[in-house]
């Protein structure tokens, strides 16, 4: 505790309650993620359950190509999969914060009587799931390069186009996370599990494993709008160089144009997720719910 | 500028809407909280008393800005709890009792140390009061346990340090004591007191269904039931209502199990209120009575209903007198299925 201590003693966080909030939820989301009695597990959650599931994508590629892993095209749909291993971690670890608080350690009442920046305090939470996202998805790649031969190295990735794209998109998932937990504000233990639904079912329009261009055009509106299809053009991009022709949707866009778009995305998100979470919270004080308990 | 009171609620109101299994079309209207008008001057340990349903954890939660109300309006230290949240929650801190809530891989240490985050105090400070506050309630050798390793009591204990640590200049304090066994409950009391007595400043607002308790702790008190408050005063005076009566208890033979018993009692001229209580061997009435004379009238009622005296005994009032009286039943009688609410 005691670097943590230094860092929030400085003079910046203790004026600043939407920082402290954030920070402090950043260290007790670390240790309720990083509390693994057996580091056997943590391997199996955050190692071999993403290596396994990209696994069986590249045995269906293997099948279906007749083993041409070499061909770029696999190296942008194996980073396209390897990238959505955050998408999930990301939206689920903010979204599921209202629940967990509110069933599982049955905290809410305690937390939203203190004058912490709520807001903040479930981005804060969501920092330790998104870190595990990020171990995870390092290993994944190193994976792919050693056992794929992915033409990644570190000399030829454009570090600052992949550091900026990933905050925004790490952003901005995190303000879907947020709506979507803002909205379990009002609902049942049941709904636990959508965050993880948005996320899988929003892997059909991102453009991991199939161009937006393939999808019915009454759909693609859906992925243009996603900041993880603009995310995961720009960190592929970053990764291995100018799009693949097989995912032209976005090759008439340079690097700028999508960095400008998925940054006016995450823009409008972090606003959108704003005012649904102040909504949420008002709504659920007036139907009464905010503190439900719903284990049943 | 001072505000006039440290709690002003004005014709509060809270209605839940309580929707059917299955079809929308079900919805109940339960009245939690219904006209509740009150005035807490800064400096008072105020106490509210009532059961199970009476509104006391509905008002608590209004006035802590986790619930709004449906009607009327409501005020802490001049600040109104629907607009004013963050303001409000600088100032206040909630403790209620029997909570088994944590997070249980923190330590106790840890746990409040992220409180004290909360609130705005740097590590130091935490922690000196962290240790001072467990050092208080008897725990600071347990500093470094985890949560999840405390009993019922130690988890009390922690909940009551965490409601003090920020210095508040109001604390909520909702059955405070509930769980706990008695020296820990005496050792919260006197805390409570002691706490006051230094800051006189602050202002507490406590909930109880522990008529003791609100008699030893409270400067003043509301008696609460099914949403209203019904009467509002100092223990004493609340008391002194009551003086003029005569309250007996009575030990008789078994009356049986007839539902109109107290009701045959009550029709006796001079009988203000009576409760009943079926014992093993016995029945236990609890008297109040017009004057003394009309003791005599309720024996030979007695009589005549084949009941035999075991024994009798003339005391003063107390506040549970004076809640059957207002409330026309023993606190102890659990209505809460009939008047809604949640746990309070």
């Amino acid at each position: 505790m005691s670097m943590m201590q230094r860092v929030m003693d400085t003079p910046l966080v203790r004026r600043s309650n939407a920082l402290r909030s954030f920070l402090t939820a950043a260290w007790l989301g670390w240790q309720i993620e990083s509390n693994w009695a057996d580091p056997f597990l943590f391997a199996v959650y955050s190692i071999a359950r993403p290596v396994g599931s990209i696994l069986i994508l590249v045995m269906m590629y293997t099948v279906i190509t007749n083993g041409a892993t070499q061909e770029p095209i696999f190296a942008y749909i194996y980073l396209g999969n390897a990238l959505y291993i955050l998408v999930g971690q990301v939206i689920s670890g903010v979204s599921w914060v209202i629940i967990d608080d509110r069933e599982h350690y049955r905290t809410l009442r305690q937390l939203h009587t203190t004058p912490m920046n709520g807001y903040f305090y479930l981005m804060g939470r969501g920092v330790a799931r998104m870190l595990v996202g990020l171990v995870s998805l390092v290993i994944t790649i190193g994976f792919g390069v050693i056992a794929f031969r992915l033409p990644i190295t570190l000399a030829g990735i454009n570090w600052p186009l992949f550091i900026a794209s990933t905050v925004l998109g790490i952003i901005s998932l995190a303000t879907i996370g947020l709506i979507i937990g803002s909205i379990t504000l009002m609902l049942a233990r049941h709904f636990w599990s959508v965050g993880d639904a948005i996320s899988g079912a929003l892997y059909l329009f991102s453009g991991a494993i199939f161009p937006l261009d393939i999808l019915p055009a009454v759909l693609r509106p859906v992925g243009f709008i996603f900041p993880v299809t603009y995310w995961l053009e720009l960190a592929r991009r970053a990764l291995l160089g100018p799009s693949h022709p097989t995912f032209p949707t976005l090759a008439a866009y340079s690097n700028e144009h999508l960095l400008l778009i998925l940054a006016v995305i995450s823009a409008v998100l972090v606003g959108f997720s704003g005012y649904i979470y102040n909504r949420a919270l008002h709504l659920a004080k007036e139907r009464g719910v905010f503190d439900m308990e719903t284990s049943h | 500028m001072q505000p006039d009171y440290a709690i002003e609620t004005k014709d509060l109101g809270r209605i839940y809407k309580i929707r059917g299994p299955k079809h929308k079309g079900d919805a109940k209207e339960l009245i939690a909280l219904n006209g509740a008008t009150l005035q807490v001057e800064r400096g008072e340990l105020f106490g509210l008393l009532g059961p199970n349903g009476a509104g006391k954890t509905t008002l608590i939660k209004i006035l802590s800005t986790l619930l709004l109300p449906t009607s009327g309006s409501a005020f802490v230290e001049g600040m109104d709890v629907t607009r004013d949240v963050q303001e409000i929650r600088r100032r206040i801190t909630v403790v209620s009792g029997g909570e088994t809530s944590g997070y249980g891989l923190l330590t106790i240490e840890e746990n409040l140390w992220m409180f004290a985050r909360f609130y705005g105090l740097d590590s130091a400070t935490a922690r000196r009061r962290i240790d001072d506050l467990l050092n208080v309630v008897g725990i600071l050798d347990r500093k470094r346990t985890k949560i999840s390793d405390l009993s019922t009591g130690l988890r009390q204990k922690m909940n009551f340090v965490r409601g003090f640590i920020s210095d508040p200049s109001m604390v909520f304090l909702d059955e405070p004591t509930l769980g706990l066994d008695v020296t820990a409950a005496r050792e919260v009391r006197n805390f409570v007191k002691e706490w006051l007595r230094n800051n006189t400043s602050r202002t507490i607002l406590l909930t109880t269904h522990y008529m003791a308790e609100a008699d030893e702790l409270c400067d003043r008190l509301a008696i609460v039931d099914r949403g209203r408050v019904l009467a509002c005063d100092t223990p004493e005076n609340l008391k002194r209502r009551l003086q003029r009566e005569a309250v007996f208890n009575l030990k008789v033979g078994r009356l049986g199990h007839k539902p109109d018993k107290s009701a045959m009692i009550e029709s006796i001229s001079g009988v203000q209120q009576v409760t009943v209580s079926e014992q093993n061997d016995h029945t236990e009435l609890n008297l109040i009575l017009a004057e003394e004379s009309v003791l005599g009238s309720v024996l030979s009622h007695l009589t005549q209903r084949g009941s035999n005296l075991i024994s009798l005994e003339k005391r003063e009032p107390t506040l549970e007198d004076v809640f059957i009286q207002l409330v026309g039943r023993r606190l102890d009688e659990d209505t809460s299925h009939t008047t809604g609410g949640d746990n309070g």
